[in-house]
C-alpha cells in the first residue's frame, strides 16, 4: 500500500506527464474547434469537455469505444499533477516564488472552472416594453409545470423536471391529488394538425388538444440559431380511475386545463423557471445602428428593479459590456427581437465567478517575476561585444 | 566608401521616404486631390471620397490601378462612375478568377484585360444568370457553400455594389440633373428615378445644413430630393449642395478643368465654414492614402532582409548596421501609419484582421530592433525583416475585402478592452512569431550554410528561450483578459469559442516548450523545432479559427487565406523536418551541441 502511494507520488510528480497532458489538451481543443462546425458549441463541450472519455463508432460495429481523453479526464489527472508538483517539488523561496505562485493560481483556476461548470446557471429573460418579469427561463432545460389556478390570488405551481418524463415511473408530488405516468417522450418534435394528414398514425393522448395534433420526432439540433422543442405525452392517474393521457409540448404556449374534485388545474410543457424574489419592468428599450450600415452600435435596457421586501425600488440601465448584479445573479443584454419591442437579457448565476479573477491575478503575478527574473539574468549573460561571425 | 556605406544607405532612404511624402498634383489640370478629399457619409463613418475610390477598387479588382483609365488617381474612376457611367462600364474592372463563373458570361480567361479582370459591358448581357446562380447559392450556409458558389455570390456584391454607386450624385439616367433639380415639375416626373437614388445610393453626399450635425443627419441626395426638411434657409443651403453634385458632373463630362476646379474650390469652402474639423480630418485621411506608408515599410522591410541575410557572408558590420537602420526606418513609418489610424478611428490599434495584422508585423519588428541592439549579429533584423515583410502582406491581402476602418460591432465597442485584451494578445502572437521566426533563421542558417557557429547558436538559442518566455507572459494575459471582457458582457468567463481556444493553444503550446525544456526533454534543436511548430499554431488561431465561419469572432472570412494558410503550415512542417535531421547532415555541424 505504501509502495503504491509512493508510485503514485511519483507518477504525478513528473515533468513528463504535465508535458503529455499539455499536448493531449491541445490536441483536444483543435479537435473540438473543428468539431464545433458540426455539433455546435453545446454539442462540443459535452462530448468533449464535459466528458471522461470520447467515443467513436467502431466501424461495421454497432459499438462507440473510447479514442481519446476527455476533458474532465485530461483536468482530474492534471489537477494531481499540479497539486503534487506545487507542494512536493517547489521548495519556496524568493527566487522560486513565481513558480509558485503561477502553478498556485492554475490549481485555484482549474477548482474553479469545475465549480462554474457544476454551479452555473445559464437562463434569459425576455420582456416587452412596458410589462414586467419575475422569473428567467432556461434556453435548453424544460419542466412540466402543473399549475393550480383555482385560488384567484395567485398560482401554486409544481415544476416537475424533464428528466423525470423520461423514465418509467409514475411521478406524486403531495400537492397534486392525481399522479403522472409518463407514456413517451421526445427532446425534439415537430407538431402538425393531424386533419391535414393523409394517414395519421393513431394518437396517443385521449384528452385536450392531443387527440388532434400528430408528433413528428425531430433529431435534436445544437445550432445556436436553432431550437428544440420537446413534447411528452403524460397519463394523469387519479386514485379512483384514468384522467386520461395528455399531450405536452413547448410549441403548445397555451396550457391545457383539468378539472378535478371541483378544482382547475393547467398543465404546459415550458423552459424551466428560476423565479427571483424581485421584479424587472421594462421601460425602454433603445437599438442604434450606425448611420447607412446595419452594424449594431448600442442596445440598451431601461429597466425599474423593485425587490420584493421593499428595499430596492429603483432605475437601471443594462447595455453591452455594462451588466446588472444583483441578488446573486447577472443580467447581461444579450439581444432583442418583436421589432425592438422586446429586450433579451441574459441571466447567469454563479457563485464562483470571482474565482477565475483571483487565479489569473495570481498567475499574471507569477509570470511576471518568474520571466522578469529570466529576463535580468538574459541582460547579465549575454556577451558585452557583438559576436564575430567568421566569412565561409 | 565602405565604411560610410551604412550611413549613405540610411540618407537614400531617408530621401526615397521624403519623397514618398510629397503631396500629388492635379491630372491633366483636374484638382484631384481637392475633390478626393470631400469627406462624405457611408458606411456609418465619414471618409474622403478618395477613401471610396480606393477601397471600391480594391474589393472589385484587388488593385487601386485602373489600366483604361487616364489618370493614376483612383477618384477620376469614381467621377467617371458617377458622372460618366457609359465610359466607366468599359473600364475592366471585375476580377473573376473561377472558370465557371467566367462561362456563365460565355467568356474565357482571353478576352479579359490583363486575363482576369472584366468590364460591366461585358458582364451585363448575363447579369440575371448571375442572379440566379447567386439565389442558388445564397440558400446554402456560408460556412459550406462551394469555391464557386463563394465566387457568384461575391460577384454578384461586386456588381450590386458597383452600380449602387452610380446613384451617389446623380440620376445616371438623367442627361442634365444640374437642370432637372432646379425644376420642381420635372423632380416630380422623375420620381422613381430619384426614389432609387434615394433606396440605393451608397454614400450620403450631403451634409446636414447645420453645422455639428451629427453623422445620421448626413443625406443621400434622394433622400433630401424627397423629404427635404429644415428652415427654408437651411433647405436652399441642402439644395446648393445637391446642385454643386450635379454642376461638377457638368464640368466633369466636359472635361472642363478650370469650372471643375472653381466648383470644388467653392465647395470645400462652403464645408469648411461648417465642418472644418471633418473637412481636416478627410483632407489628411486622403493623402494619409496617398503615401501609403505601410507599402514603403514593407520595401523597407524587405530591403532590411536582404541586407541582414547578405551580411553572415560578406562585411558582417557593415552591412548589418545597414539593415537596422533600413528596419529603423521601415518601423518608424509603419508606427507613424498606426498612430495615424488610431487618430483618425479614435479607437486602440487593433481593431479588426487588417489591424491585427499591422500590429504583430509593428510589435515584432519592435522586439527585434530591441534584440538586435543587443545581439549585433544581424539575425533578429533578418526576422524582424521577414515578419514586417510577410504581416504587411498579409495586411493587403485583408484591405481587399473592403474599408479597413469599419465601424465596431456593440459588442466589441469597448476601447477599455480593446486596448487591453486585444493589443495584449495580438503581442502574444506577435511574440510567438518572433521565436519562430528566429528558429527558422537558425534552421535555414545551419542546415543550408556553414554561417551558423557556436557562439550564433547559443544567442539564437537564448533568444528563442527568452521569446517564448515574453510570448507566454502576453499571450496568457491576453487570454485571461478576454476571458474578463467575456465575463463582463456575457457572463461567462470561458466559452469554448474558436478564438478563445486558438489563443489557448497558444498559451498551452508555449507552456508545452518550456517545461519540456525544464524537464530536459528538448535542448538547442527540439526547442528550434518547437518554436517553428508554434508559427503553426499561431497562424491557426490568427486565421485558422476565422475560417471556421463560427463564433463570436468569425469577423474577416478570406477564401484566399485558405490557401494561404495551407502553404504556409505545409512550409512550416518542412523546416521542422530540416530541424530534425541529424547534425551531420548540417552545413553548420556544430560539434557538441545537440
Amino acid at each position: 500500500m505504501k509502495d503504491l502511494g509512493k508510485h503514485l507520488l511519483g507518477f504525478f510528480n513528473s515533468l513528463r506527464l504535465t508535458v503529455v497532458l499539455l499536448i493531449l489538451s491541445i490536441l483536444l481543443i483543435f479537435a473540438a474547434t473543428l468539431d464545433q462546425v458540426h455539433l455546435g458549441i453545446w454539442g462540443v463541450q459535452e462530448k468533449y469537455f464535459r466528458s471522461f472519455l470520447i467515443y467513436a463508432p467502431f466501424r461495421g460495429t454497432g459499438l462507440s469505444i473510447p479514442i481519446f481523453p476527455g476533458g474532465y479526464l485530461l483536468a482530474v489527472l492534471l489537477l494531481p499533477n499540479l497539486v503534487v508538483a506545487h507542494f512536493l517539488r517547489f521548495r519556496w523561496s524568493i527566487k522560486k516564488s513565481g513558480i509558485w505562485l503561477t502553478h498556485l493560481g492554475l490549481i485555484l483556476l482549474l477548482v474553479g472552472q469545475g465549480l462554474s461548470g457544476m454551479l452555473q446557471k445559464d437562463n434569459q429573460v425576455r420582456i416587452d416594453v412596458g410589462s414586467s418579469r419575475r422569473y428567467s427561463e432556461s434556453f435548453r432545460e424544460t419542466e412540466l409545470a402543473v399549475i393550480d389556478v383555482s385560488n384567484p390570488d395567485y398560482d401554486d405551481v409544481v415544476a416537475i423536471p424533464v428528466a423525470l418524463l423520461q423514465g418509467k415511473g409514475q411521478i406524486q408530488h403531495p400537492k397534486l391529488p392525481f399522479s403522472i405516468r409518463p407514456v413517451a417522450y421526445y427532446p425534439n418534435a415537430q407538431m402538425r394538425a393531424r386533419s391535414q394528414m393523409p394517414s395519421p398514425l393513431p394518437s396517443l393522448a385521449t384528452a385536450g388538444v392531443g387527440p388532434e395534433v400528430a408528433v413528428e420526432p425531430a433529431p435534436v439540433t445544437y445550432k445556436t440559431d436553432e431550437a428544440n422543442f420537446p413534447a411528452a405525452y403524460v397519463e394523469l392517474v387519479a386514485p379512483e380511475a384514468s384522467l386520461g393521457t395528455y399531450l405536452v409540448s413547448t410549441m403548445m404556449v397555451e396550457p391545457q386545463a383539468i378539472t378535478y374534485q371541483g378544482k382547475t388545474w393547467h398543465i404546459v410543457l415550458r423552459a424551466e423557471r428560476d423565479y427571483f424574489p424581485f421584479s424587472l419592468t421594462l421601460k425602454k428599450f433603445t437599438h442604434d445602428i450606425y448611420p447607412g450600415t446595419d452594424i449594431p452600435k448600442d442596445f440598451a435596457s431601461t429597466i425599474q428593479l423593485k425587490s420584493d421586501d421593499g428595499r430596492d425600488d429603483r432605475e437601471v440601465r443594462i447595455f453591452m459590456n455594462n451588466p446588472l448584479r444583483y441578488g446573486g445573479r447577472a443580467f447581461y443584454q444579450a439581444g432583442y427581437s418583436n421589432n425592438d419591442r422586446t429586450s433579451v437579457l441574459q441571466v447567469v448565476s454563479n457563485p464562483s465567478w470571482l474565482v477565475p479573477y483571483i487565479s489569473c491575478a495570481l498567475i499574471a503575478l507569477g509570470l511576471a517575476i518568474e520571466f522578469g527574473v529570466h529576463l535580468i539574468g538574459f541582460f547579465r549573460r549575454r556577451s558585452p561585444k557583438p559576436s564575430k561571425i567568421p566569412n565561409p | 566608401m565602405k565604411r560610410d556605406l551604412p550611413t549613405i544607405v540610411a540618407v537614400l532612404l531617408i530621401v526615397w521616404v521624403g519623397a514618398t511624402l510629397l503631396p500629388s498634383g492635379g491630372s491633366g489640370g483636374f484638382d484631384l486631390p481637392a475633390v478626393g478629399s470631400i469627406p462624405v457619409l457611408a458606411d456609418g463613418r465619414l471618409k474622403p471620397l478618395d477613401t471610396i475610390a480606393r477601397t471600391s477598387l480594391l474589393m472589385v479588382q484587388g488593385r487601386q490601378r485602373v489600366e483604361a483609365l487616364g489618370s493614376p488617381q483612383p477618384v477620376a474612376w469614381l467621377l467617371d462612375v458617377v458622372y460618366r457611367p457609359a465610359l466607366a462600364d468599359t473600364y475592366p474592372i471585375f476580377r473573376i478568377d473561377h472558370p465557371d463563373v467566367l462561362s456563365i458570361f460565355g467568356l474565357g480567361s482571353g478576352d479579359g484585360t490583363t486575363a482576369v479582370r472584366f468590364t460591366f459591358v461585358q458582364l451585363q448581357p448575363k447579369l440575371a444568370e448571375l442572379d440566379k446562380q447567386a439565389d442558388l447559392a445564397a440558400a446554402v450556409d456560408a460556412s459550406v457553400r462551394t469555391p464557386f458558389q463563394r465566387a457568384v455570390t461575391e460577384l454578384r456584391e461586386h456588381v450590386a455594389y458597383y452600380v449602387r454607386l452610380k446613384y451617389s450624385a446623380e440620376s445616371p439616367l438623367s442627361e442634365d440633373f444640374a437642370s432637372e433639380i432646379a425644376d420642381p415639375k420635372k423632380i416630380a416626373a422623375d420620381q422613381t428615378e430619384i426614389e432609387a437614388m434615394r433606396d440605393f445610393s451608397l454614400l450620403r453626399v450631403i451634409p446636414p445644413a447645420r453645422a455639428g450635425g451629427r453623422p445620421d443627419e448626413w443625406r443621400n441626395v434622394g433622400q433630401f430630393l424627397l423629404a427635404p426638411a429644415g428652415s427654408p434657409t437651411e433647405q436652399a443651403l441642402s439644395l446648393a449642395r445637391v446642385r454643386f453634385f450635379a454642376q461638377l458632373g457638368g464640368a466633369w463630362r466636359a472635361q472642363d478643368p478650370q469650372a471643375f476646379n472653381g466648383l470644388v474650390t467653392g465647395y470645400r469652402e462652403d464645408l469648411a465654414t461648417h465642418f472644418d474639423r471633418e473637412c481636416r480630418r478627410s483632407a489628411l485621411e486622403a493623402y494619409f492614402n496617398k503615401v501609403d506608408p505601410f507599402n514603403t515599410s514593407m520595401a523597407l522591410y524587405v530591403l532590411a532582409f536582404l541586407l541582414a541575410a547578405t551580411s553572415w557572408l560578406k562585411w558582417p558590420e557593415k552591412l548589418g548596421r545597414a539593415a537596422l537602420y533600413a528596419m529603423d526606418i521601415g518601423f518608424v513609418l509603419a508606427t507613424a501609419g498606426i498612430l495615424f489610424r488610431m487618430w483618425l478611428e479614435d479607437r486602440p490599434p487593433v481593431t479588426n484582421l487588417y489591424s491585427s495584422a499591422l500590429f504583430i508585423g509593428w510589435g515584432s519588428v519592435g522586439l527585434c530592433l530591441i534584440l538586435e541592439r543587443m545581439n549585433r549579429n544581424a539575425v533578429a533584423s533578418a526576422a524582424g525583416g521577414m515578419i514586417g515583410f510577410s504581416t504587411l502582406i498579409i495586411a493587403h491581402h485583408l484591405s481587399l475585402s473592403g474599408d479597413t476602418m469599419e465601424m465596431m460591432r456593440a459588442v466589441l465597442d469597448s476601447n477599455f478592452w480593446l486596448s487591453t485584451h486585444v493589443v495584449t494578445v495580438t503581442t502574444g502572437y506577435a511574440a510567438t512569431f518572433l521565436a519562430g521566426f528566429l528558429a527558422i533563421i537558425y534552421v535555414l542558417r545551419g542546415v543550408l550554410t556553414r554561417s551558423l557557429d557556436a557562439r550564433t547558436a547559443e544567442s539564437l538559442a537564448r533568444m528563442v528561450y527568452g521569446i517564448v518566455c515574453f510570448a507566454t507572459f502576453f499571450s496568457f494575459i491576453g487570454t485571461v483578459l478576454g476571458g474578463i471582457w467575456a465575463d463582463q458582457s456575457w457572463g461567462r468567463f470561458w466559452g469554448w469559442d474558436p478564438k478563445e481556444n486558438g489563443a489557448l493553444i497558444i498559451v498551452l503550446w508555449n507552456a508545452v516548450i518550456l517545461h519540456c525544456r525544464w524537464a530536459g526533454l528538448i535542448r538547442q534543436r527540439g526547442l528550434m523545432a518547437m518554436a517553428v511548430f508554434g508559427n503553426v499554431v499561431t497562424s491557426w488561431s490568427w486565421f485558422g479559427t476565422n475560417m471556421l465561419g463560427i463564433g463570436l469572432h468569425s469577423y474577416g472570412f478570406t477564401n484566399a487565406a485558405f490557401y494561404g494558410l495551407i502553404t504556409f503550415v505545409l512550409s512550416q512542417l518542412l523546416l521542422v523536418g530540416l530541424v530534425l535531421l541529424p547534425r551531420q547532415k548540417w552545413r553548420s555541424p556544430l560539434p557538441g551541441i545537440s
